[in-house]
């Protein structure tokens, strides 16, 4: 299942206009479909190894299932999803399963993911096994060095999930995850669940195993201060669709769809000084159902500069220079034309 | 829960006699002094809240910020007497609303402030609604109840405070179910019925923590313009130190059951004094910040209530303990116009 030769040349990941749809059904006997949640309505995006893309909107705007595509754990509707040079949209189970050694997941719940009757050893001895590297007792050294990468201690392994605190959780299903060696991590709101004084601890652990291992992360989270601290590059994320995508400083410091401008406008500065000087920009209104998305752009029931061709023509995701892109019909083609 | 009384609880509001005491004029509000509460678990005895003081000013916002477990809401859920018991318990203390000790009162008298001088609104509006309820019988339910308002006038007073919160359509939301209603829109019904009978303090307890960013601005710049026009003193109980910053006047930070560093909350944000204040200051990313540093988390575990060291709870965390933090745990002392610590370390910000 190795790479192919020359795919370390190219990008790790690539995501072709990833759409995943599920079928609404109804009907008490007969079930029938009519119509469907477009959770992931048309996603691209590229990503080189070693970077770490973050994926921020609000809830149900598809960064979640989007995580889960690239894993197969939920089914494409359409679309490509190419990994280390391998095109893994239509791959079986059986196929998959030497792919997934090369791409792990960490979840958000650090109290749900992990199975409570197993203790600590046997949780992150488990997909060493699955994959059959190594025999018991070097399985066994495996998992004492693992622990203690991730800053617990060896004698903790034969505990029980139930006996530590969130964070030590968090840091248990990390080392559960970079246990095969895998490139890719998929990280779905891996910090949200925990405190403030915790959260620190494990954004700083995800950077060093980073820089030891050349991980590459996709970072899927609300909370924009950490996604920022994190990323190389970030793509906001609306009712299915990428809204934006661009560095990490691009984003924060010259945001230019509006909605990206709302969500940063939104969240507040831990500064009294600088809030007590910041204007109020709040947007109106919630986020839609994505069973049935505003026509044309789905952000412009909320958005401050929609104008009459926003409700009737969606916008494309329109290239500007240095990779950033931008859906929104305030920056078309010929605005990126002047802007270069 | 208690936010929405059911209607085998209905019991008369206070005897007017309870309200004539309000007449001190000062402007303290509340003062809680000395506020124990203590859960039994499992684990042994709990000391969620422990011997904590405070006072708040009328219209006052004032923050208690903390993370899990550290007390701020069950020290919410203590000024409005709402701890279960068992297996909770009021061990001691005061709190004094409007020049009455409301651990003092009956049950009927307290009755008679919740939701009427007092009123509280929860994290979860989704739980704490009745989802059998109408929005507009819940809304209508504290002016009919307190103010003995017919049932037909207090409806007429939930269209306006619906229009309040500006939930839009009004007139036909008061027919509304719950679950008829975002996550946001809920939240407005919660606060709609939490201004219903102009109360002189509202607690709120993570009111947008289950929200999305950009709802979470809505609700509490929604929350804090009309506390402000109705001149109600808020307490925002919350771990969010940005929203802290933005809406608080005041601050209380809380670990493990106490409170750690209280003050002004330019001050707690520019000066912050006890080390775990600092270290909450350095360990969270900002979006101000233009560095891509590592950031600097507050070492080890947080605190396990059932078995708390002796002295300074934050001890075995702190990189300025001393030999005296193991043996003496430290009172909350001024070090300055208004802001107060509890440490025995004179540490200030790097």
């Amino acid at each position: 299942m190795s790479a192919q030769p020359d795919a370390a040349a190219g990008p790790l990941l690539e995501v072709e206009d990833l759409k995943v749809h599920f079928p609404l059904m109804a009907g008490i006997i007969v079930k029938k479909q009519v119509a469907s949640v477009r959770a992931v309505d048309g996603v691209s995006f590229s990503l080189k190894r070693g970077e770490t893309l973050g994926l921020v909107g609000e809830s149900g705007c598809g960064k979640s299932t989007t995580g889960l595509a690239i894993l197969r754990m939920v089914t494409p509707t359409a679309g490509r999803i190419v990994f280390e040079g391998n095109d893994i949209t239509r791959l079986d189970r059986a196929e998959m399963r030497p792919i997934r050694r090369r791409m792990q997941m960490v979840y958000q719940d650090p109290y749900g993911s992990l199975n409570p009757r197993m203790t600590v050893a046997d949780i992150v001895a488990e997909p060493l096994e699955v994959h059959g590297i190594g025999d018991r007792a070097e399985r066994r050294e495996r998992v004492r060095d693992l622990l203690a990468m991730v800053g617990l201690r060896p004698e903790m392994a034969e505990r029980y999930p139930h006996e530590f605190s969130g964070g030590q959780r968090q840091r248990i299903g990390i080392a559960r995850a970079v246990a095969v060696h895998p490139t890719l991590l998929i990280c779905d709101e891996p910090v949200s669940a925990l405190d403030v004084s915790i959260q620190a601890q494990v954004v700083n652990l995800f950077q060093e195993l980073q820089e030891k291992f050349g991980l590459t992360y996709v970072f899927i989270a609300h909370d924009l201060a950490v996604v920022r601290h994190i990323s190389d590059r970030i793509a906001v994320m609306y009712l299915g669709k990428i809204v934006e995508i661009a560095t990490r400083d691009e984003v924060y410091r010259n945001p230019l769809h509006p909605y990206t401008q709302a969500l940063l406008a939104a969240v507040p500065i831990p500064s009294p000084a600088l809030e007590a000087a910041r204007p109020e920009a709040i947007i109106k209104g919630e986020v839609p159902s994505a069973l049935n998305p505003p026509s044309g752009c789905r952000f412009h029931p909320r958005c401050p500069y929609a104008m009459p061709v926003c409700a009737q023509v969606e916008p494309p995701l329109v290239t500007f220079g240095d990779g950033r892109a931008v859906a929104c019909h305030l920056h078309t083609a010929d605005t990126a034309q002047a802007a270069e | 829960m208690p936010a929405s009384l059911g209607a085998d609880q209905q019991v008369r509001p206070a005897s007017p006699d309870v309200r004539v005491k309000q007449g001190s004029m000062t402007s303290t509000l509340l003062e809680v002094r000395g506020l124990t509460t203590q859960f039994r678990t499992e684990h042994g005895v709990v000391r969620a809240v422990d011997d904590v003081s405070f006072d708040l000013e009328a219209g006052e916002t004032l923050a208690i910020v903390g993370e899990s477990g550290s007390g701020k809401s069950v020290t919410a859920l203590s000024i409005l007497r709402l701890i279960p018991d068992p297996p909770g318990r009021i061990l001691s203390g005061e709190i004094r609303f409007e020049g009455q000790d409301l651990l003092k009162l009956s049950d009927e008298e307290i009755r008679g402030i919740r939701g009427n001088r007092i009123a509280m609104i929860f994290q979860e509006p989704m739980s704490s609604l009745n989802p059998v309820l109408t929005a507009g019988l819940q809304v209508a339910e504290p002016v009919n109840l307190h103010q003995k308002s017919p049932w037909a006038a207090a409806l007429d007073k939930a269209k306006e405070l619906l229009d309040r919160v500006r939930i839009p359509d009004s007139k036909s939301r008061l027919a509304a179910y719950p679950h008829q209603f975002s996550g946001g829109m809920r939240q407005r019904v919660m606060i709609a019925m939490a201004l219903a009978c102009k109360p002189k303090l509202i607690i709120a307890d993570e009111p947008t923590t289950a929200l999305d960013v950009t709802v979470q601005a809505q609700i509490l710049s929604l929350l804090k313009e009309l506390t402000r026009a109705e001149r109600s003193a808020l307490i925002l109980i919350t771990h969010d130190l940005g929203v802290v910053a933005r809406y608080a006047d005041r601050v209380c930070v809380m670990y493990a059951g106490r409170i750690v560093e209280s003050g002004p909350a330019r001050e707690i944000y520019e000066n912050p004094r006890h080390p775990y204040t600092i270290g909450l200051m350095a360990s969270i990313p900002r979006l101000d910040e233009d560095t891509r540093t590592r950031l600097m988390p507050i070492e080890g575990q947080p605190p396990n209530l059932a078995d708390l060291p002796p002295g300074c709870a934050f001890r075995p965390r702190c990189r300025y303990a001393s030999d005296r933090c193991a043996v003496e745990a430290p009172v909350l002392e001024s070090i300055g116009a208004r802001h107060m610590k509890a440490c025995f370390a004179d540490v200030r910000p790097a």
